[in-house]
């Protein structure tokens, strides 16, 4: 693996190998010295052009725990902002020895621009790109499910499988919110689907994209009609960007309420679900407009452990970007 | 030596001299023999027998034509020379240039210049301009609204009568959108027999957009240009042009939809033209994947089916031509992300190639086709029927455009004599082009195989 752009990319056997990696690597988070020699004199560079303290963190962490020496490039208060285009900021990285670039960026495509443009020889690892990709949150996304869905915590019936080594074939997924302008939901649509389970994604029709009908997945328009239908084994809910509920002709549905009423996950459809589904969201939550207090709070809810889960996979994937195959375990 | 006709001899290849084309093949069926003294046609007849001694001018350049074919020199009525404003980009000379090797003899500038090409003043600096180099005929194409800004008409009456004598108006790179104003200009230019050129692009419907809408665009994640944003547009316009009675032309067709409401309106009778792009007519939006901002383009390349759709329209002649929309942007606007690129191509030196690719050689067209849709009718189209897309008989100006339909070659981008260079065809085989060019008499462009022979 050069660069980690997009799931649509991962093989199976690609993706089951950065998810037993990372189930390592959480094992060692709980040693009491959480550090690993492993990328000891890399250098990771954090290229955020869009604002996201999460994602940063979360890589960063990853990096250090890592060993590997971490700049944060942010484009607020950087060149970047002063119209410094993508080229030169690689050039620049390039000149100081970055061995792998994490970056965000507002343009789809950004990410594979950066890593097949020539401009730089390091790994690209893709931290969101507009509204196209972002296949780390997709892989701690995958890792959670697999954990509580495949593993030995799945409950009775699955005790017979480990989580490791597995995918998540039989698993049926619900994704809700805006398909249309979001990274999350096309990753996880490439990568489960790439794992063996069955998507289905619960949209108004207008955050849904135009020309859909070759995803494999099913659209349903409503939460509670996606409730009568599937047994949906885990649910996550998309964050409802704000711009999208603006007014005028720019809005893609009446109203927030009106959104929460057919769209929103409380705590009367939490308790349609079947008994060993988990809730999920990629944060950051919009409380009382996606999901209640009550769901997110819920004991199925495992939106805080997917952030420790994003460090793990993170740290898998800088691992097998820069230590590749000779410092394997 | 006096100083002029040291200049004459410095500019000897400018200079109207007779020259022989022997064994050329007129529109790819009749083989013939042309003469050309003075900037004319003088003989053009069949080549069953050589050349007689009477028939060849004193001093006359022979130039063997066998295996070529014969067109009238191609005419484009769409292209961008950035002059005045963006020289960086390209200059009216450059792109001159690059059109005479791309076998044209004369084209039309679009007027999203800066500033914008919407008074007399603008039109007739870039006229003169055009003549200077007087490499192609370089007709100034007028703004339909003051700064393009879709509002105010400009004064077009104004431009018509100037030395330009514009006759097309376009506010392209934007649709007039408004269609009060669209009413309006269509009316208007009936004043001086002009055209409004139409850029189809509902802008409600194509805000942000990227690419064009569809399957691929929903994969990569980028903002759709849906199809529905340019039909609706020539739907409301040819309807418009119906009930005021006046020509419309739709620029840069790349919809099947577009195909099928033209033919409609074309059976219904109205007035209307419309033009294809090369890249319209060979790629489709798959090259998107990878996100290499060359292939971003305005209109987008669209789908598989649509690329056959304009196909057959150009075929049936529902889309009446070929223009290129030469685009010319510098390299920093296009090594860059996608969201941030310019959108546009150049086109003046592949198109013949093109056509010759995706309608000649599949059986679409013939080469009399091809004169008729990139040399007569843009001519027509454009008022400048007299001087332009005439037929090669004796008697009318040599505007004569040398194909050879075997000299396949790999384009390369940086081989231009445009100033720019953001080709979206590198890599890609194409059959045959122009290798020389003649404006009136003048070789405007040669071949390497020719190089010398007018010294």
């Amino acid at each position: 693996m050069k660069h980690l752009l997009s799931t649509s990319d991962l093989s199976r056997e690609d993706a089951i190998r950065i998810l037993d990696t990372a189930e390592q690597m959480a094992a060692t988070q709980e040693r009491e010295i959480r550090k690993l020699p492993t990328l000891r004199g890399k250098t990771v560079v954090n290229l955020f052009f869009e604002d996201s303290t999460r994602t940063r963190i979360s890589f960063e962490a990853a990096a250090k725990r890592l060993s590997a020496d971490v700049i944060n490039f942010s484009a607020k208060g950087s060149s970047v902002s002063k119209g410094e285009s993508l080229k030169d900021t690689a050039l620049t990285l390039q000149a100081m020895g970055a061995d792998a670039v994490v970056i965000r960026h507002w343009a789809s495509g950004a990410a594979e621009r950066l890593a097949e443009s020539g401009w730089m020889h390091g790994a690209v690892l893709n931290a969101g790109d507009g509204t196209h990709q972002h296949p780390t949150q997709a892989l701690l996304d995958a890792y959670t499910m697999r954990k509580h869905l495949i593993g030995a915590e799945a409950g009775p019936g699955a005790h017979f499988k480990t989580a490791t080594g597995n995918d998540l074939a039989g698993l049926t997924i619900g994704l809700v919110g805006d398909v249309l302008h979001s990274r999350v939901a096309r990753s996880n649509v490439a990568l489960l689907t790439t794992l063996g389970a069955k998507v289905v994604l619960v949209s108004p029709p207008t955050l849904v994209p135009v020309g859909i009908e070759t995803w494999p997945v099913d659209v349903v328009h409503g939460l509670d009609v996606a409730l009568e239908r599937y047994d949906l084994d885990a649910i996550m809910m998309l964050r409802v960007q704000r711009e999208r509920m603006s007014g005028g002709g720019n809005a893609f549905f009446p109203s927030p309420a009106e959104y929460t009423r057919l769209f929103g996950l409380d705590g009367d459809r939490m308790r349609r679900l079947p008994e060993h589904a988990i809730i999920m969201h990629p944060g950051p939550m919009n409380r009382g407009l996606e999901i209640t207090a009550e769901a997110a709070d819920s004991p199925r809810s495992v939106i805080v452990e997917q952030v420790s889960n994003g460090v793990a996979v993170r740290m898998a994937s800088l691992y097998l970007l820069l230590a590749g195959e000779e410092g394997g375990e | 030596m006096s100083p002029s006709i040291t200049k004459s001899s410095e500019n000897n290849t400018s200079e109207p001299q007779s020259f022989v084309i022997e064994n050329v093949s007129l529109f790819g069926h009749t083989d013939s023999h042309l003469v050309v003294e003075d900037g004319d046609i003088t003989l053009v007849r069949g080549s069953d027998t050589e050349l007689s001694a009477e028939e060849i001018p004193e001093h006359a350049v022979r130039i063997d034509g066998s295996g070529l074919i014969a067109l009238p020199g191609l005419v484009d009525i769409h292209t961008h020379l950035r002059e005045p404003g963006r020289e960086d980009a390209e200059t009216i000379e450059s792109g001159s240039r690059s059109a005479a090797a791309g076998g044209f003899t004369a084209i039309f500038a679009m007027a999203n210049t800066t500033p914008t090409a919407d008074t007399a003043g603008v039109v007739e600096q870039v006229w003169s301009r055009g003549k200077e180099v007087g490499l192609v005929d370089v007709h100034p194409v007028g703004a339909v609204t003051v700064g393009l800004g879709g509002e105010q008409l400009s004064e077009m009456g104004a431009m018509a009568m100037s030395k330009a004598r514009v006759r097309v108006f376009s506010d392209d790179g934007k649709c007039v959108h408004d269609p009060v104003v669209m009413r309006r200009a269509l009316e208007y230019v009936k004043t001086f027999d002009g055209v409004v050129a139409q850029h189809a692009q509902d802008p409600r419907l194509t805000e942000g957009s990227q690419m064009h809408e569809g399957v691929v665009s929903a994969e990569l994640g980028l903002t759709g240009w849906p199809a529905v944003a340019e039909e609706s547009i020539i739907a409301r316009d040819v309807l418009l042009a119906k009930h005021v009675g006046s020509r419309v032309h739709i620029c840069h067709v790349s919809t099947a939809g577009s195909v099928k409401i033209l033919r409609w309106a074309k059976e219904e009778g109205i007035d209307v033209t419309a033009e294809v792009m090369p890249h319209h007519l060979l790629l489709t939006d798959e090259s998107v994947r990878g996100y290499d901002p060359r292939f971003k383009v305005n209109p987008p390349l669209r789908t598989q089916q649509d690329v056959e759709a304009v196909r057959a329209g150009l075929a049936d002649g529902t889309i009446d031509i070929v223009a290129t929309d030469h685009a010319p942007h510098p390299d920093e606007d296009k090594d860059c992300e996608w969201g941030s690129a310019a959108m546009g191509m150049i086109g003046l030196e592949t198109a013949l190639g093109i056509v010759q690719k995706t309608m000649v050689d599949t059986g679409l067209m013939t080469w009399a086709d091809v004169a008729f849709r990139m040399s007569h009718l843009p001519a027509r189209i454009g008022r400048v029927e007299e001087t332009q897309g005439l037929a090669l008989n004796q008697g009318e100006p040599a505007n004569i455009t040398l194909v050879d339909p075997k000299a396949t070659y790999t384009v390369d981008p940086a081989a231009t004599s445009s100033r720019s260079n953001n080709s979206p065809f590198g890599g890609v085989e194409l059959p045959g082009r122009a290798v020389a060019t003649f404006l009136r008499g003048k070789p405007t462009y040669l071949d390497a195989r020719f190089e010398g022979i007018f010294a």
